[in-house]
């Protein structure tokens, strides 16, 4: 996952780029399983690796990239940017060594039946006002993006 | 030799699925029983359809290469492995090489949860239709990155609208989906599942296959799946963005040899997989027809009789065209070779009337008997429907088969719910 | 080699880190736009991957319920986005964001 992470961010081509994160996606999902979490990695499949992912290729398609891929890749503002990159690293990792106590090293029981059940169990009880504000947004998001690509408003 | 023979016996007395019981051995041989089943069905679809498109059109077909054209598809698959590998000067090398093979990837990993029977499955995932809706999806970036990498006008323009009618179709399969789903939970246990074992076994115990309950919300639930299936399968009358006429072979045109028999194999491997979706959310699986109103001993071995019979009656079909060969010392080869088709499937459906065999095999008979139905279904629609324009593919995706699995989905739950709370509380 | 192996929440806290920074070194650092974007889609994944790990620390479902709601919230952005890109695009024919400079001084 990592190294597709890396591969997302270095590439020149955008369409290699897209592919490296569309295996960085199917590897989350795995984590995902691992994780006992099978709802979510599938709802990771279906929306991220085969609809966001698409509309990702559709566009860098669209959008011509021959000129792009000849010209340098890198901001001109990238010292600056690794320099940030790393202060935000070192903020990570000095948390993370310092707060290796309150996670419990418990074993969990391992529930598989019913982590859909539960999941559906929560999202329509008691985030059910979350569910429909995020309908909502995702009309929104639809007019939006209908709009925004239009060719005469 | 015991000891191997008594493993295997151990096996096959178990209740569960090699994946649930964590078994690696036994989960490795059902993969490779799938696998060559999935191979021998497509070598047989391509023949099946090329004999029964041209019955429909009142010609012969394939019949020099073996008896009744019986090896067409070996000399097929012989040409294409023996092609030049072409790539155009220009393409993308890495994703011109890629892409057959995602979208061959997306298009066989759905098997993995496809339920042949109760135990017959490689493995049942708890969200086991959720699983084969997302990664028949993937075949969709397959498809994109192949018309990207040939690198000329018309594969991209061919993958792009064989994309888009990809995604539209896929929110019409989804919504009937989740509308069969929602009826899996009406179960006397009370819980609904998406697993698809779990969802043949709900119709067994609700005691009605899913395309009859709620008449006629599960008619029609089943039509807006069996058309989007064939919309998203990218055949005909839906096959605008690979047909020979229009785009000179779509997103493939500039494949040749072995990477176009790659897509080829994914094609129909798509078919029978989503054909499997349909038989098991509302054919009813791998139950057999009537499994509890005609229920008891008596009944239970007159169908399990059919997979028998099926074959000695082909079997009975090859003898009687042997028979009707001409008898001229140019035929005698073919005749030979239709008479001895004819013998192995007679041996295997003396085979299959073994009492022992004939218990286990039913499961998976009835179900490829549904699916098969459905491969001719998709063969007769290739023969009979005018191929959809694009536009008026989209039109009927978003405005006709999208409203039309909102109030199929809207309505089956109030019924669900009426039926929940008013008539049996 | 018991204990290695033995993969703690801390693990998946770690790697979630690490996207986090691959998805902002790549925000920072790139020129093309639709790249920033996917970058931007890598930071969402590590927060997600954040949640459903403490969510598998502390046995409810609440965590994948807010992940489900992050990849959402995710698709919806990713559309407005690309959306702004391609409006973007028929202006200037380019997708360079050192050049999306109208409103400096």
């Amino acid at each position: 996952m990592l190294l597709g992470g890396v591969l997302v961010i270095t590439r020149k081509n955008p369409v290699h780029s897209a592919l490296a994160l569309i295996v960085t996606l199917l590897a989350q999902a795995s984590i995902y399983l691992m994780l006992y979490a099978p709802f979510v990695a599938g709802v990771q499949i279906i929306l991220y690796a085969g609809g966001i992912m698409v509309l990702f290729l559709f566009v860098i398609m669209l959008v011509s990239i021959d000129r792009s891929v000849r010209e340098r890749q890198f901001n001109s503002q990238w010292v600056v940017g690794m320099i940030a990159a790393t202060a935000l690293g070192g903020l990570l990792i000095a948390v993370y060594t310092k707060g290796t106590s309150i996670f419990p090293d418990r074993a969990l029981s391992i529930v598989e039946g019913d982590n859909t059940q539960q999941v559906a169990t929560m999202l329509y009880g008691q985030y059910m006002f979350a569910f429909e504000i995020a309908s909502l947004l995702l009309l929104v998001a639809i007019i939006g993006a209908v709009v925004m690509a239009k060719k005469r408003i | 030799m015991a000891p191997i023979i008594q493993y295997i016996e151990s096996y096959l007395g178990s209740n569960q699925t090699p994946g649930g019981a964590g078994n690696m051995f036994w989960a490795l041989v059902y993969i490779l029983l799938v696998f060559v089943g999935l191979s021998v069905a497509v070598i047989a679809m391509n023949w099946l359809e090329r004999k029964i498109l041209a019955h429909m059109q009142v010609r012969l077909g394939p019949m020099r290469v073996g008896p009744h054209g019986l090896l067409q598809p070996i000399a097929d698959a012989l040409k294409l492995l023996l092609k030049e590998d072409i790539m155009p000067a220009e393409a993308d090398a890495a994703l011109f090489w890629v892409a057959p093979f995602v979208v061959v990837l997306a298009a066989f990993t759905v098997f993995v949860v496809v339920p042949f029977g109760p135990t017959h499955a490689i493995t049942d995932m708890n969200i086991g239709i959720l699983f084969m809706l997302g990664v028949s999806s993937l075949s969709v970036l397959g498809i994109v990155m192949a018309g990207w990498a040939s690198n000329s006008h018309y594969p991209l323009i061919g993958a792009l609208r064989s994309s888009a009618q990809m995604v539209s179709y896929e929110v019409a399969m989804g919504l009937a989906v989740v509308s069969a789903v929602l009826m899996t939970s009406l179960n006397p246990t009370g819980t609904g599942t998406l697993s698809m074992i779990g969802i043949v076994q709900a119709q067994l115990a609700q005691g009605e296959w899913f395309i009859f309950k709620f008449f006629p919300l599960g008619l029609t639930a089943f039509f807006i799946f069996a058309v989007a299936m064939v919309a998203e399968t990218n055949r005909a009358p839906f096959d605008l963005a690979e047909a020979e006429s229009e785009l000179t072979a779509g997103f493939h045109t500039e494949y040749s040899g072995f990477r176009w028999s790659l897509f080829f194999l994914a094609e129909y491997s798509a078919m029978i997989a989503v054909s499997s979706i349909a038989v098991t959310l509302w054919l009813g699986g791998w139950l057999r027809p009537f499994p509890n109103l005609l229920d008891g001993s008596t009944w239970d071995l007159v169908f399990s009789l059919f997979p028998g019979a099926a074959f000695i009656f082909l079997a009975a079909m090859c003898f009687f065209n042997a028979a009707r060969m001409p008898k001229h010392p140019f035929f005698r080869i073919q005749t030979i070779g239709l008479a001895g088709f004819g013998a192995v499937l007679g041996l295997i459906g003396l085979v299959l009337l073994i009492p022992g065999v004939r218990v286990r095999v039913q499961d998976i008979f009835w179900f490829a008997a549904k699916v098969a139905a459905f491969m001719y279904l998709y063969i007769w629609y290739r023969g009979t429907f005018p191929r959809y324009r694009f536009d008026q593919l989209m039109k009927m995706g978003w405005k006709v088969l999208l409203p039309l699995g909102l109030a199929v989905l809207i309505l089956t739950a109030s019924v669900a719910l009426l039926q929940e709370k008013i008539w049996h509380p | 080699m018991e204990s290695m192996l033995h993969i703690t929440t801390l693990h998946y806290l770690v790697l979630g880190a690490a996207l986090f920074l691959l998805g902002v070194i790549g925000v920072l650092t790139r020129r093309n736009v639709v790249i920033v974007l996917m970058s931007i889609e890598l930071i969402l994944n590590a927060v997600n991957l954040n949640l459903v790990a403490f969510s598998r620390l502390w046995g409810g479902v609440h965590g994948q319920v807010f992940a489900i709601f992050v990849i959402t919230d995710a698709a919806a952005e990713a559309a407005v986005g690309l959306g702004i890109l391609i409006a973007f695009f028929r202006n200037k024919e380019t997708v360079n964001i050192d050049e999306v400079n109208l409103l400096k001084w």
